[in-house]
């Protein structure tokens, strides 16, 4: 079943072509990663979906209703959930705050202490609870983020990114933790690390100049000769 | 810091300014009653200031609004002190609330110049209308008619307790919404505005609810001011009065429930204890607050909350 469809998506800046005409869908309760070289026009299309950029043309689906003119918090609050790529934490205030502030939209009061102390568990930051969360670690500050969006329970959770400057040590962490929640909630994954890629989705999308280049299983992706050839560069695709 | 001390703290406070117009002379009394309606003013910008992060300069528009609300209600409508109040604050909150609209479209150095140019406009209006307002000469509100509920406004003993209850309702509803999800949510919008939006919360409706909140506790501050001193002007609604509030709170330390008592006090009597050594008495207030922007440049509870007492609201 569909969770997620887009259809004939696009978006140019000041005639710059970022996305063009992308139809994708995303499966209930898959793992969906999204992949393609740098400016591929990853970061615009998702913006397109959670709703951050406007698209020029084309439609996004959300469980069968049409969300293409509906503002970004609308969106967050029929179940998307979206962690942003460049970390983007409250860093003046505590992991406790950071995490309730995401909870309170979803929970009602007397349960969002609990569902707070349940994400920072889940993602291994709760020995850091009253830390303000600007003195964490890197790695710590891509957790509280990946915890800011489990609290929303969604049914879908955008992770942009998420292992992008992680140690080897975290990456293996985060691959647990993404298996973890495939039962739970739906994942679109944007994701530079191909371990991490192949371990863990059940489906991929590959963008590359702003057009899907092509889609399968991570077995079918890694065959394929025109991905091959968007990554590496040859010119016998 | 522990919710019960902070509760000790802020009602310590209030308690102890009670109880300060049983000892304080006469000259001090009538300041400190000055200072408690014009730490009401600061209070009301800082939620939008330190809380919200959205600088202001055209508070003075709300300070107005609420002094010329009630004014105008006693002068021409002929009404008594209750109504008129009333009529003060809701003309802030009908004014925060059309200027919010207008000015939350823009952010950062466009949001200073439009709050302060539709200050301007209304400070040109007060002189415009100068049949009704007498301009910048301004009126005098007779003490006949500042009796509220058979209190004489204009006597010293009242009018303490006035500027006192007001001072505290003001100060407790603040520190009640900054510890309420609402206030929490305009800290969040302080802090990283985009975020908030993604994580599904309504920022425009959050930053029009805090400008509407501050701009209607300004002009409560404004209408207690005309009604507790006996006169309404149009210096009032000029840009220093803008500022002022601007100052109060970056000294008292912005984002902060204690900081703009601290800091209207502090301001207040640097002036006035200046201004008794030199003449040239802006030179040494000016020295001082250089001082303490380049030692304290979160404010004077700013760097106390630093320093002792962490997870002060």
């Amino acid at each position: 079943m569909t969770l997620l469809s887009t259809r004939g998506l696009s978006k140019s800046f000041d005639g710059l072509q970022a996305v063009t005409d992308v139809s994708f869908e995303v499966a209930k309760g898959d793992i969906h990663a999204l992949i393609g070289p740098n400016g591929a026009g990853k970061t615009t299309l998702v913006g397109m979906i959670c709703g951050r950029v406007a698209p020029s043309a084309g439609q996004v689906i959300f469980d069968g209703q049409d969300i293409t003119d509906l503002p970004a918090h609308r969106r967050i609050m029929l179940g998307m959930a979206y962690t942003f790529q460049i970390t983007s934490i409250f860093p003046g205030l505590d992991v406790a705050e950071n995490v309730a502030l995401a909870a309170r939209r979803r929970h009602p009061a007397g349960d969002v202490a609990k569902a707070v102390a349940k994400a920072l568990t889940q993602v291994g930051l709760a020995p850091y609870t009253e830390e303000t969360a600007g003195n964490l670690s890197y790695g710590h500050q891509r957790l509280l983020e990946i915890a800011m969006g489990l609290v929303q329970q969604p049914r879908l959770l955008i992770l942009d990114e998420p292992t992008q400057g992680l140690s080897e040590g975290e990456i293996a962490g985060f691959k647990t933790l993404v298996r973890d929640l495939k039962s739970e909630t739906t994942l679109l994954l944007i994701e530079h690390n191909m371990s991490v890629v192949m371990e863990t989705a059940d489906r991929v999308s590959v963008l590359n100049a702003g057009e899907i280049l092509a889609e399968g299983t991570p077995a079918e992706i890694r065959a394929n000769a025109a991905v091959q050839a968007a990554y590496l560069g040859t010119s016998d695709a | 810091m522990s919710a019960s001390r902070v509760l000790v703290l802020h009602l310590g406070l209030l308690a102890g300014l009670f109880a300060l117009q049983f000892v304080l002379p006469a000259y001090h009394h009538g300041n400190l009653a000055r200072i408690m309606v014009l730490a009401a003013y600061a209070v009301g910008y800082n939620i939008l200031f330190g809380y919200t992060g959205l600088l202001s300069l055209g508070h003075a528009l709300f300070f107005a609004a609420g002094m010329y609300g009630m004014a105008l209600m006693i002068q021409h409508g002929g009404a008594s002190p209750a109504p008129a109040l009333l009529a003060g604050v809701l003309a802030g909150a009908v004014v925060s609330g059309l200027l919010a609209l207008l000015a939350l479209r823009t952010t950062g150095v466009a949001f200073m110049i439009v709050t302060l140019m539709f200050a301007q406009a209304g400070y040109l209006t007060i002189l415009y209308f100068a049949d009704w307002t007498r301009g910048d000469e301004g009126f005098v509100i007779q003490q006949a008619q500042r009796v509220l509920w058979g209190i004489d406004l204009s006597q010293p003993t009242a009018r303490y307790f006035a500027a006192w209850a007001l001072f505290s309702l003001v100060f407790l509803i603040s520190l009640w919404l900054v510890r309420r999800p609402f206030g929490r949510t305009l800290i969040a919008i302080r802090e990283n505005e985009e975020r908030v939006r993604m994580l599904g919360y309504d920022t425009f409706a959050h930053k029009l609810g805090a400008m509407v909140i501050s701009g209607t506790i300004s002009a409560g501050a404004g209408a207690a001011y005309g009604l507790l001193f006996g006169y309404a002007g149009a210096s009032f609604a000029s840009v220093q009065y803008s500022i002022f509030p601007l100052l109060w709170v970056l000294l008292g330390g912005a984002g902060t429930v204690l900081g703009p008592f601290v800091g209207t006090l502090f301001m207040f009597y640097l002036i006035d204890l200046s201004s008794g050594i030199t003449s040239a008495y802006m030179l040494i207030a000016g020295v001082v607050l250089v001082l303490l922007t380049l030692f304290a440049p979160q404010g004077l509870v700013g760097e106390l909350r630093k320093r002792i007492f962490r997870g002060l609201p």
